[in-house]
């Protein structure tokens, strides 16, 4: 598993790098979106930091929507995907490599940034931190279910329309969760929502590399 | 399940089966409406409790029609089961429709008891994301070509959705705990409420049953039409 | 008869909830039908041409 796997990987993760840094334009819609909701709730710090955790977690999630379409298409339109399925690595494996890549191409920097803009909601240390672990858990899931959505819409000509309609309302779950740790950091109480979070994401990252397979073979076979 | 996988086979079993589950539904709704008109106000709830009536049935369909889908896309994935593709297809827009349905009826139930159109009850949270699974599904449909392409992407889809839906609703459970929202079932249903809201649960279930049935059918001629006019031209 | 309009007060409400469904419900029953009219017709057309 580690040669080819490791490759594919490191390979995902230069390409990333350069086609316009995807990581940069996540992070900056990132910080985007912390910016225009006080904009438009107002300077209350005290509404800010009541609201942090759910406004950062949904803006996460809306950043890491941004590159997914890429995640198979390109290499699906100059035909490397076909390569790729020929390589001894196992579709699955391709699936879970690309969905690791796109993690810490984008998942794992907009966690890094969370710190920062939860000093622009006011955001006390106990939420920061409780959001910081939050995305750190969560994040995986996000590009987990976006995996799944990436390929399912794989050849669409405007499948980066569909892809938000089709996964965000399985991501509910990550925001309720996610969001709901940082509540539960503020009010100092402990309501499960990083184990429910973290068994959400063990979930999704072990399953969603067989639906991707799966779809990606039915575009490969067309 | 596999003898009913020829088409013709189908059509004329449906054939038979549609005159007398519609005609059972009419007579389903028509009970349950008389019934629920001849009910006493609810102690707590006056007479909205009626709304109880087509929201809740509304909603059993609505749930109802994605189990039917999920089904229908396993079949179509693991077994192959050739009417299964076009069975998913056309439950979607009718469970579409009742989840719309159970929404505004859920709102409208909602307003005289809590003053607002819209609470995030559990309930009605856990309705407006499975609204959003259906449109996401119709659109996936809709938007690849290849028909049998489509038809395997949508099941995936539908199965994906299928095993999220439990987790949604746990989830969305869990928020409203946390936020303390308000609840527009809660406790028991009165036994005099509770033959009027079985008539119409029947009624709509076998209304579901008839329009799936004609869309399926409908779905299969369109199909040898199109064979037809290839043939043709 | 006007008290069972206004339904104790609750009819502004009551009303509309079982407009909607029937006109839902009489949305997709009607189509429904209208598609499988359709469909059936434009195949009977193409088997009498003789396919």
């Amino acid at each position: 598993m580690s040669g080819p796997f490791v490759s594919l990987l490191m390979r995902d993760l230069r390409l990333a790098a350069r086609s316009g840094g995807s990581a940069a334009l996540a992070l900056a819609f990132f910080a985007l979106v912390a910016t225009l909701v006080p904009l438009g709730v107002g300077a209350d710090l005290r509404l800010l930091a009541r609201i942090a955790g759910g406004v950062l977690w949904v803006g996460a999630v809306l950043a890491a929507l941004l590159s997914l379409d890429r995640l198979y298409q390109g290499d699906f339109d100059d035909g490397s995907l076909d390569l790729i399925a020929l390589s001894p690595l196992s579709l699955e494996q391709v699936a879970l490599a690309k969905l690791l890549a796109h993690w810490f191409s984008t998942g794992l920097p907009l966690t890094l940034l969370s710190p920062l803009l939860a000093l622009l909601f006011g955001l006390p240390a106990p939420g920061t931190w409780a959001l910081f672990l939050s995305l750190l858990i969560g994040t995986p899931a996000v590009s987990a279910v976006g995996a799944i959505g990436a390929s399912l819409t794989l050849s669409l000509k405007r499948g980066g329309l569909i892809l938000p309609l089709i996964i965000l309302p399985l991501l509910a779950p990550a925001v309720i969760f996610g969001a709901g740790a940082v509540t539960a950091a503020l009010d100092h109480l402990s309501n499960g929502a990083l184990g429910l979070l973290s068994a959400f994401s063990l979930a999704a990252v072990l399953l969603s590399p067989f639906a991707a397979a799966a779809c990606v073979r039915l575009n490969l076979a067309g | 399940m596999f003898r009913y996988a020829n088409p013709a086979v189908f059509m004329r079993l449906s054939g038979a089966l549609l005159p007398w589950v519609s005609g059972a539904a009419v007579i389903a709704l028509a009970v349950g409406l008389w019934q629920g008109f001849h009910v006493p106000p609810d102690y707590q709830q006056g007479m909205t409790v009626t709304i109880m009536f087509v929201h809740v049935p509304a909603a059993i369909v609505a749930e109802m029609a994605y189990g039917a889908i999920a089904i229908a896309s396993l079949f179509s994935l693991v077994w192959r089961h050739p009417l299964a593709d076009t069975a998913a297809r056309a439950a979607a827009p009718l469970g579409a429709v009742f989840t719309a349905l159970g929404l505004v009826t859920g709102s409208l139930w909602g307003r005289p008891m809590w003053g607002a159109y819209w609470v995030w009850d559990a309930r009605l949270t856990s309705f407006l994301l499975l609204l959003f699974l259906y449109l996401g599904y119709i659109a996936l449909w809709n938007a690849i070509e290849d028909e049998a392409r489509a038809a395997r992407a949508a099941a995936i889809l539908a199965l994906v959705g299928a095993v999220n839906l439990p987790i949604i609703k746990f989830s969305v459970d869990w928020w409203n705990t946390l936020h303390q929202g308000e609840s527009i079932i809660s406790g028991q249903i009165a036994s005099i409420f509770l033959w009027p809201l079985l008539f119409m649960a029947l009624g709509y279930m076998l209304l579901f049953a008839s329009l799936w049935m004609v869309r399926i059918r409908t779905e299969i001629v369109n199909r040898r039409a199109r064979s037809l006019m290839q043939r043709a031209g | 008869m006007s008290d069972f309009l206004a339904m104790g007060g609750y009819g502004a409400f009551i009303w509309p909830a079982y407009g909607v469904s029937v006109l839902a419900l009489i949305g997709i029953v009607w189509q429904s039908w209208a598609a499988w009219r359709a469909a059936k017709k434009k195949l009977d057309a193409l088997e009498r041409d003789g396919a």
